[in-house]
């Protein structure tokens, strides 16, 4: 029977030959990701509940993002249980306030194609784009695979989104995904397998395929996975993740899908999500004009080197609107220290930018910064629920870093050919 | 089988802020709960009884991976939820907190308020008048957990059990 590749992942995970959709299965883990939030601090007591130590120390990776930098008596209190927690239990890969999980766990060449692999946070999908079975769980559940090793899972069905033509300039992932959402609505993954295919995909580099990944979680899908080529393991290989051969990982031409939906990249505009919902997308023109009061270049979502490079190329040579302040905070120490090298964070700070820590920040509605009362943003993140930045009051609205960068230096939102084109 | 429960009729898209309201969520278990559902139906907390059924459409617990959705409910003593269809997350969360969890096609004639009888093994569900409605009964091995009451005593149980021989 020719199989999808979450097949083929979720055969090999669960020791079969074959599985089918619908079937449940008992999978082995080869990795569990967790980070300061919902990792130790919630895991620990049901471990010790259970009397039961993790069930493979080498297969755990631990990232602090969340309540980062720890400046009060509570987030100072959560990362000491989380250092005390790994070192007691182990735990060697443990990266400490050095970036957001699902960017550091790639970066420091974790993931592989072919890999079944858990994460205590919804935007674990991100992992997908190294073709990857990646998914979020809650904190109960990850108790339960810290101390077993495995996890159930529903065989998904597969839907695969296409997308045909060719990118233009200054548009990007951020504003395929932002459209696909709004055509499809957040339940449009139905927490199946989403696959991304057709040559619009394979012209992405890695960091903008981990974007679309990403944001699977906004699409309702379990998963979103790309099929792993030479972009994947040449992006691995330099970090240190040897792929070797990586060609049975993809879905057979002939594998049944639940649904098929085709967009066409060449026709795709940039994107803007109005509050409160990322299926609130729509073409920039539609809300250019909208003055704001912050923009906010940040997220696993956003400020992935690959984003910072985007932004950056908006930005240079010139300032921000006085009335809008842009917060830059880049999603992990290795891409602001390449960024760095490559002079965008001087152009940023040029450019009037405030430079926050390599951490979740403002999208986790964490830290000094979180917006006001009535403050208006355009961000990078992915999502713009109510009050999820800051105050019940204040909205966001959402894009992709150049149009973020074009709409700080307009102080509305702008549509990012438009600034490029006006120098 | 459930001698009679109270039906509670909701729509479609129910979500985990109306089922654990954000701001609600460093309170106890307690006062969340009291809060549960208030933004659809405000009556919701205070007058539901252990044992009440929850009927839905589609979609239901849609939004984040936040278990006290589940946990807000059990707190009330809800004994199911019944739903067209179910976001994956909180499938995955009322299974691993215990809560028994049913899909059905045809909850559009169940009315708001009836008394009814479920039983868990089957997914036979007995309305009034109605008479027989058909859930999809849970995968056995998914039930195993729900019965144990949850991933965690389930686990407790395996262990014991995988200590004694
Ligand atoms: S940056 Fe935002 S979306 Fe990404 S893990 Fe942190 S809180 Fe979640």
């Amino acid at each position: 029977m020719a199989q999808t590749l979450a097949q083929k992942i979720i055969a090999k995970a669960s020791g079969a030959p074959s599985v089918a959709p619908g079937e449940i299965v008992i999978a082995n883990v080869d990795l569990a990701m967790i980070h300061d939030s919902g990792g130790p601090r919630r895991v620990k007591p049901i471990l010790e509940r259970l009397g039961r130590n993790v069930w493979d120390n080498d297969k755990i990776v631990v990232i602090t993002d969340h309540f980062v930098p720890a400046d009060t008596e509570d987030t100072r209190a959560i990362q000491r249980i989380t250092r005390e927690w790994v070192a007691a239990e182990g735990v060697k890969a443990f990266y400490d306030q050095m970036g957001i999980c699902h960017v550091v766990l790639p970066e420091q060449g974790y993931l592989a194609p072919g890999m079944f692999v858990v994460g205590g946070d919804s935007h674990s999908p991100t992992g997908g784009a190294f073709g990857t079975y990646m998914f979020g769980i809650g904190a109960t559940e990850m108790a339960g695979v810290l101390a077993t090793g495995k996890i159930w899972l529903k065989v998904p069905e597969t839907i695969r989104i296409e997308w045909t033509g060719v990118l233009d300039p200054l548009v990007s992932a951020k504003d395929m995904m932002l459209h696909t959402i709004s055509q499809l609505g957040m339940d449009g993954g139905r927490y199946q397998a989403v696959e991304y295919v057709g040559p619009a995909i394979s012209a992405l580099p890695m960091q903008e395929r981990m974007t679309l990944a990403n944001m699977t979680a906004e699409l309702g899908g379990q998963t979103g996975l790309i099929a792993p080529d030479k972009t994947t393991a040449d992006w691995l290989q330099k970090r240190g993740r040897s792929v070797g051969d990586y060609s049975m990982w993809h879905s057979d031409d002939d594998a049944l899908v639940l649904a098929r939906h085709v967009f066409d990249a060449s026709r795709l505009a940039p994107q803007v999500a109005a509050p409160h919902s990322p299926a609130n997308a729509a073409p920039v023109e539609i809300h250019s004009g909208t003055s704001i009061d912050v923009a906010y270049i940040g997220a696993c979502t956003g400020a992935k080197l690959d984003d910072l490079r985007m932004a950056a190329s908006i930005l240079r040579g010139r300032r921000l609107a006085s009335n809008v302040r842009l917060f830059v905070a880049p999603a992990s120490r290795r891409d602001q220290d390449i960024a760095e090298t490559e002079g965008i964070m001087q152009l940023f700070e040029e450019a009037g930018a405030d430079i926050l820590p390599n951490a979740c920040g403002i999208c986790a509605g964490y830290g000094g910064n979180r917006l006001g009362e009535d403050i208006r943003c355009i961000s990078t993140t992915a999502r713009n629920f109510r009050g999820r930045m800051g105050a019940a009051s204040s909205e966001v609205y959402l894009a992709s870093p150049y149009t973020v960068a074009a709409s700080a230096i307009a102080g509305r939102i702008a549509d990012p050919r438009e600034i490029a084109g006006d120098s | 089988m459930n001698a009679s429960s109270k039906i509670w009729k909701l729509g479609d898209d129910i979500d985990t802020d109306s089922l654990a309201p954000g701001r609600f969520m460093n309170a106890s278990i307690d006062e969340l709960a009291a809060h549960c559902l208030e933004t659809v139906r405000l009556e919701f907390a205070a007058e539901v009884q252990p044992g009440d059924i929850i009927v839905a459409g589609s979609n239901f617990g849609v939004g984040s991976s936040r278990e006290q959705a589940v946990e807000a409910l059990k707190q009330l003593g809800v004994a199911a939820v019944i739903a067209k269809s179910f976001a994956g997350i909180f499938y995955r969360n009322a299974i691993n907190l215990g809560l028994p969890v049913f899909e059905c096609a045809d909850t559009d004639r169940i009315a708001d308020r009836s008394t009814a009888s479920l039983d868990v093994e089957t997914g036979k569900l007995g309305v009034g008048e109605l008479g027989i409605i058909d859930c999809t009964p849970m995968p056995a091995f998914l039930k195993a957990i729900v019965d144990d009451g949850g991933l965690v005593p389930h686990l407790e149980k395996r262990f014991a059990a995988e200590a004694g021989t």
